[in-house]
């Protein structure tokens, strides 16, 4: 069953964290990242950007609207996404756990609905 | 036919089942057995409490005709089963045909009826206790998940329990049992690392299941049908090697034993030490101590155990006489010390005034009440015993009004009237004490 880990926390500014912090979170992310594929239950994992760097699009109102920020302004923003395939929710959780964004972060667990998957939505 | 129930709390065959009186208790327990046996089953392949639920209504609606025109089966519970996977299965071929979903390990082989025994019918309730209080399920809904799928009390019976109105416990079962398919939460026993935090939680749901731990008024007895006591007798039986689900069975039952000595005939409350010990009942007393034997013998102390065992001196007096007091106050002592809390402070501030005098269990309480600051003075244990204490000691100007703040923090009416009797009583000396 496929879960996305979404990581949320607050971002920082610029400067805020030293460049000796920044390199232990790759290399810990680096360690994670292994260990998921190592486990074969990775499917994709992505870090964002800073919502600075984000674009909204909608045509919610019949016309298109590009604008720039996040969908909705929050203390703790989207900070990146994991894709698993594990059997079940306790599984998922487990790696929830082990992600290094769980230090100063939350880390929310939400099983996938559907999936495009070779030429289909399945689930 | 008998030990079977429909999962609508009363059972649905023999008549005899809903009758009260030891044979008919007996019966009603196997056919909750039989119950949550079945839907554990029926629930682990798929996360899916719901479906299970269904075709195992649908198989019993199928027994209810085929067995009278055609006479029980040897094996009624392999009967169940089999005519529920079918139904089972049928409904997930539907839903694969709707949308292509990997079946995995729910196709389980057909089972020939003849060839199930029922003895091998492997018990996974703990499994399906796991679920019901596993963490991503909100808390409120852990004890009447496992008192509607355990035991199979309907969605009424619980709401009743919970003084909840029963489409407002339905909705809350609903919600809880989607989200454990949706999220599939695993019917599995977790790792050894992670099994403790869980089973703590298990622990707390069924002792949740007979008493409401009021924030500010401290634990009351639920009003649930005698036959849910069973819920703690299945989990000691599921894990026979956690002293502590043998602590609180014995717990549950000690409680449960002085019921019919808790009031008179006239409906008042009648407190601990005034009761008749022999209206307690002997059976549950004799099962609890069995528990309470096994649990010993794993040789490590935890806080259902401790309670259990005070519980244990106090139905003593049934043999023994007088209560043992100087025991129950190294009991509480030690409750307090590896599980602090108000209740348990207050509980250990009236055991010190029976060993130590009133004036050292009142020092005991209002030190207990100075640290624990704002929300104690909402306790209601802590204003009761707090005015009896002040009653004993004499100071009756400040017991009545002790006593008004505890009455005004009561919700059972039999206590509530108690107090009003202690509470006038002592108005009552004060005016005699005034007029010489």
């Amino acid at each position: 069953m496929r879960y996305v880990l979404l990581m949320h926390y607050r971002e920082p500014a610029e400067g805020e964290i030293s460049e000796g912090a920044i390199a232990e979170a790759i290399e810990a992310f680096g360690a994670y990242g292994r260990a998921l594929e190592e486990a074969g239950v990775l499917l994709s994992a992505d870090v964002l950007q800073p919502a600075a760097a984000t674009t909204t699009v909608t045509r919610r109102e019949g016309v298109l609207q590009v604008q720039d920020g996040p969908f909705a302004e929050t203390k703790e923003a989207l900070a990146g996404a994991f894709v698993l395939d594990v059997p079940d929710l306790d599984a998922a959780i487990g790696w929830a756990e082990k992600c290094p964004g769980a230090e100063w972060g939350v880390i929310e667990v939400r099983p996938t609905a559907t999936a495009f998957v070779e030429g289909r939505w399945t689930r | 036919m008998d030990a079977l129930t429909s999962g609508d709390g009363c059972l649905a065959a023999g008549p005899g089942l809903c009758a009260t009186g030891p044979a008919a208790r007996a019966a009603g327990m196997a056919a909750r057995d039989s119950y949550g046996r079945l839907l554990a089953l029926l629930s682990a392949s798929a996360s899916d409490i719901a479906a299970a639920e269904d075709a195992l209504a649908d198989a019993f609606e199928r027994a209810l005709r085929t067995w009278h025109a055609h006479g029980v089966p040897a094996s009624p519970d392999a009967w169940l089963l089999t005519v529920a996977r079918n139904r089972l299965r049928d409904h997930w071929k539907s839903a694969q045909a709707q949308r292509a979903a990997p079946l995995g390990d729910q196709q389980d082989s057909l089972i020939h009826t003849d060839d199930l025994d029922v003895d091998a019918i492997p018990d996974r309730r703990l499994e399906l206790m796991l679920v019901c209080a596993h963490p991503a399920i909100e808390r409120g809904a852990h004890t009447p998940l496992m008192l509607n799928t355990v035991l199979g009390f309907t969605a009424e019976q619980v709401a009743r329990a919970f003084s909840m109105p029963a489409s407002t416990m339905a909705t809350r079962l609903v919600r809880a049992k989607k989200r454990i398919k949706a999220a599939r939460i695993p019917f599995r026993v977790p790792d050894r690392g992670d099994l403790p935090a869980r089973m703590t939680a298990v622990l707390e749901a069924v002792y949740g299941a007979y008493v409401i731990d009021w924030a500010t008024t401290g634990p009351q007895a639920r009003q649930l049908p005698s036959d849910a006591l069973h819920l703690a007798e299945v989990l000691a039986r599921c894990v026979p090697g956690d002293p502590e689900a043998h602590g609180l069975a014995a717990l549950v039952q000690l409680s449960a034993s002085r019921a019919p000595a808790r009031l008179d005939a006239d409906g008042h409350f009648v407190p601990l030490p005034d009761q008749d010990p022999s209206l307690w009942d002997s059976h549950l007393i004799d099962r609890a101590h069995e528990h309470l034997r096994a649990a010993h013998a794993r040789r490590q102390l935890g806080r259902f155990q401790l309670e259990a065992a005070i519980q244990a001196v106090h139905c003593a007096r049934r043999r023994a006489g007088p209560t043992d007091w100087p025991t129950l106050l190294t009991l509480h002592r030690t409750l307090h010390a590896i599980a602090p809390s108000l209740g348990s402070g207050v509980a250990l501030a009236a055991v010190t005034a029976e060993v130590e005098g009133p004036a050292a269990g009142l020092a005991t309480l209002d030190a207990l009440l100075q640290d624990a600051g704002q929300h104690a003075r909402r306790f209601q244990p802590a204003r009761a015993t707090r005015a009896h204490l002040l009653d004993r000691l004499g100071r009756t100007n400040e017991a009545i009004p002790a006593y008004d703040s505890a009455i005004d923090l009561t919700h059972d009416t039999a206590e509530r009237q108690y107090l009003q009797h202690r509470r006038d009583s002592a108005s009552l000396r004060s005016q005699h004490r005034r007029v010489p």
